[in-house]
């Protein structure tokens, strides 16, 4: 692994930086307060205040989008600027684009959000916003792309860096799904409707193709990144294995989009289809846990650090949360487990134990050990650290348990017949069966959030001691 | 190929990488535009009427698609509860699909003609007055706030662009009377689309309210179509299962 070692003349841009991660904190704040609160509406409706811009509806993107895009997009935005100069042992390639991606993403996540409360919307999941941000997210991602290609082109070092590998490949398979699935028709220039290019089930295709892969590319691919920079980085011990990274990487980034139709399990499309995504789930499992064991037994033989240092010990959760949701994924992907878990909570639970589980954890994390160094100074307290790893695991674990027994039990619910062979349970019955699990989910988001709060105040603290000034 | 050559040459790492990624979508996406079977032949499937469309617009606004799937599935149990399982005909002309990855509430592919209309505005209005245990939200500005159809027509050339048999002319008239019969024909002309909304709401009443064209009267047009456009009882049970 490199050091830093550069020359007077050749500074790290790590203003662009710090903005982000600055950013990073305050989407996540912001993304995960909407969270806690939709899921309150859940559990208590009256929380909807018969207010059109705070329903259920519309605030639901703006949760999905500020977490996705803006907390984990700025977070990697930031690691991805830090890891490719670090390695590459050269500065960005352009501070002018940098910066170009840092207010247009900023500029982004506002718009989306205000576009999602307006009740401007695509009706596309994690694609809500409509075709003037679509258009903004384009030339956004091609500037990242020029810039970061451009600087690995500069690099001193003869390799490329296995975390830029994985960083290239989500910029690169963001580009692709972002173009076709947002290829739509405006109503006119100055409308903010359009409809989509496809219909039906080639629509549904094309969606969950994105859908599966914003996960895959963007919460996945590029958070394995992060994992193989500061995974090694604050365990100080390489890779365990060069090899396994080489296979993990081209096994995940060919497998992964294949695998989006199983969100699609018996509905109208074609069964072919529907077989094939599923054998590619079930083989999904292979490189993500060559991935998941790459990553954990890099800390072999330093394991006391889990003991002692609590950024090892969010590193090594996160690692833990990945393999259980890479796990849990391909079983749900077995046509006959989800015809009783599709529809139903069990699926956000999966997701949130990869979202929170893996990407947040891995984020925080990563943080920990990158923003003293951007600010050259110490983290203000390791035991707020301490106390933030406890608070976003038991509220992980509240989270995903009571998702769990909702989403089996409304599965359950909905296919019992009676004696005489009819439907058991109304609809109604298996909604009314969830409120108390769905006042546990919002307690287990609540705690999640009081951990980043700290965190952020945390931050504030160090960032405050801390000085921009390079040594 | 030794792995070191890609690791040094960022061209390399640019080209193989995005030949991984397209594989995927190439084999199994792009085959469905092309392979016949994907969309069941089937009668009766046709393109929505003008209110249908303000009101299919007002569902995606909402984001009602995030709790109410439309999407049936080949099960007993859903077929006791729904209806017949939905094809792909059925959204045909849906842009965007909107068959959903969540049951918070009921499916909605066959709730057309399940409920009064005057059961849908109490029910958009005020759920809980009806479903007690219901966690969805009021919707009362619906019933309150005049339905805009001022781009009516705009918005049928936008979905004509992405395909959908709007006519714009004599001729595609005429190709429309043929395929869907005079009746829905006249609905899909866009010169007359403001005059057509107008006719269908009045006649229809959605909103119980004649005074007054409302955003309900939109979205309950559009609700009481869903899953109505198919007639099961021409086709055998094992016809559609061909398609799959």
């Amino acid at each position: 692994m490199t050091t830093a070692s550069i020359t007077n003349t050749e500074q790290y841009n790590y203003d662009v930086i710090r903005k982000f991660a600055i950013m990073t904190l305050v989407w996540g704040v912001v993304g995960m307060l909407a969270g806690v609160y939709i899921a309150s509406e859940l559990a208590f409706p009256v929380l909807n205040f018969d207010n059109p811009y705070i329903t259920f509806g519309r605030l639901r993107p703006v949760h999905t989008g500020t977490v996705i895009f803006g907390f984990g997009g700025s977070a990697l935005f930031a690691t991805s600027y830090y890891i490719v100069q670090r390695t590459c042992q050269a500065p960005l390639f352009s501070d002018g684009l940098a910066s170009f991606t840092f207010w247009g993403w900023q500029a982004i996540i506002v718009l989306a959000a205000l576009g999602n409360v307006m009740g401007y919307s695509q009706g596309r999941e994690y694609a809500e916003m409509e075709w003037p941000i679509d258009l903004l997210i384009e030339v956004v991602w091609i500037a990242y792309l020029v810039l970061f290609v451009a600087t690995l082109m500069k690099r001193k070092q003869p390799h490329i860096y296995v975390a830029n590998w994985f960083y290239l490949a989500f910029i690169l398979a963001t580009a692709l799904l972002h173009t076709f699935n947002n290829l739509a028709v405006p109503v006119s220039l100055f409308s903010m409707k359009s409809y989509s290019l496809f219909a039906g089930a080639q629509d549904a295709m094309t969606q969950w193709w994105y859908g599966h892969n914003a996960v895959g590319f963007f919460l996945t691919a590029a958070f394995l990144g992060m994992m193989y920079y500061f995974v090694p980085k604050q365990a100080g011990r390489p890779i365990y294995s060069y090899r396994l990274s080489v296979l993990h990487f081209w096994a995940l980034v060919f497998l992964y989009m294949w695998a989006g139709a199983h969100h699609l399990h018996w509905t109208a499309i074609p069964d072919w289809t529907s077989t094939l995504a599923a054998t590619f789930s079930i083989m999904l499992l292979l490189p993500s846990w060559g991935g998941m064991v790459n990553g954990i037994l890099t800390l072999s033989g330093a394991w006391d650090k889990m003991r002692t240092d609590p950024i090892i010990r969010f590193l090594i959760v996160s690692l833990s949360f990945y393999g259980m949701s890479t796990f849990e994924g391909p079983i749900m992907s077995l046509k006959d487990v989800n015809a009783l878990s599709h529809y139903t909570d069990w699926t956000i639970g999966h997701v949130h134990s990869g979202a929170l589980g893996w990407v947040a954890m891995v984020t925080f994390g990563s943080f920990y050990h990158m923003v003293p160094k951007l600010w050259n100074t110490q983290m203000y307290s390791n035991r707020l650290i301490n106390i933030h790893f406890w608070l976003a695991t038991i509220g992980i674990l509240l989270y995903i348990t009571a998702m769990w027994i909702s989403g089996i039990m409304a599965g359950l619910m909905w296919r019992a017949f009676d004696d005489f062979g009819n439907l058991q349970y109304a609809f109604i019955e298996a909604v009314a069966a969830a409120h108390n699990l769905y006042v546990m989910r919002a307690v287990g988001g609540l705690f999640f959030l009081s951990g980043i709060v700290l965190m952020s105040y945390n931050m504030y603290k160090t960032i405050k001691s801390g000085t921009t000034e390079q040594a | 190929m030794k792995h070191d050559n890609i690791e040094r040459n960022v061209g390399i790492l640019i080209i193989l990488t995005m030949l991984a990624i397209s594989a995927g979508g190439l084999v199994e996406i792009v085959p469905l535009f092309f392979i016949k079977e994907t969309v069941e032949k089937v009668e009766g499937v046709h393109p929505y009427s003008p209110l249908e469309i303000r009101g299919r617009d007002i569902y995606i606004r909402e984001g009602c698609y995030l709790c109410h799937s439309q999407m049936i599935r080949p099960f007993r149990d859903e077929a006791l509860r729904y209806g017949h399982y939905s094809l792909a005909a059925e959204s045909k002309y849906d842009h965007p699909f909107q068959w959903g990855s969540k049951r918070t509430g009921p499916d909605l592919a066959r709730v057309g003609g399940k409920y009064s209309n005057d059961w849908h505005t109490q029910h958009l209005t005020a759920p809980r007055s009806l479903v007690p245990q219901s966690v969805m939200p009021n919707y009362p500005w619906l019933v309150k706030t005049d339905l805009d159809y001022s781009d009516i027509q705009g918005r049928m050339k936008a979905l004509r662009a992405t395909g959908v048999p709007y006519s714009n002319s004599k001729a595609e008239f005429d190709k429309n009377v043929k395929e869907f019969g005079e009746d829905i024909a006249k609905n899909l002309h866009i010169p007359d689309a403001e005059k057509n909304l107008l006719a269908q709401a009045q006649a229809g009443n959605y909103d119980t309210n004649p005074d007054k064209l409302t955003e309900t009267d939109a979205l309950v047009a559009y609700l009481q179509l869903l899953g109505t456009m198919v007639d099961f009882k021409k086709y055998d049970d094992d016809y559609f299962g061909k398609f799959r």
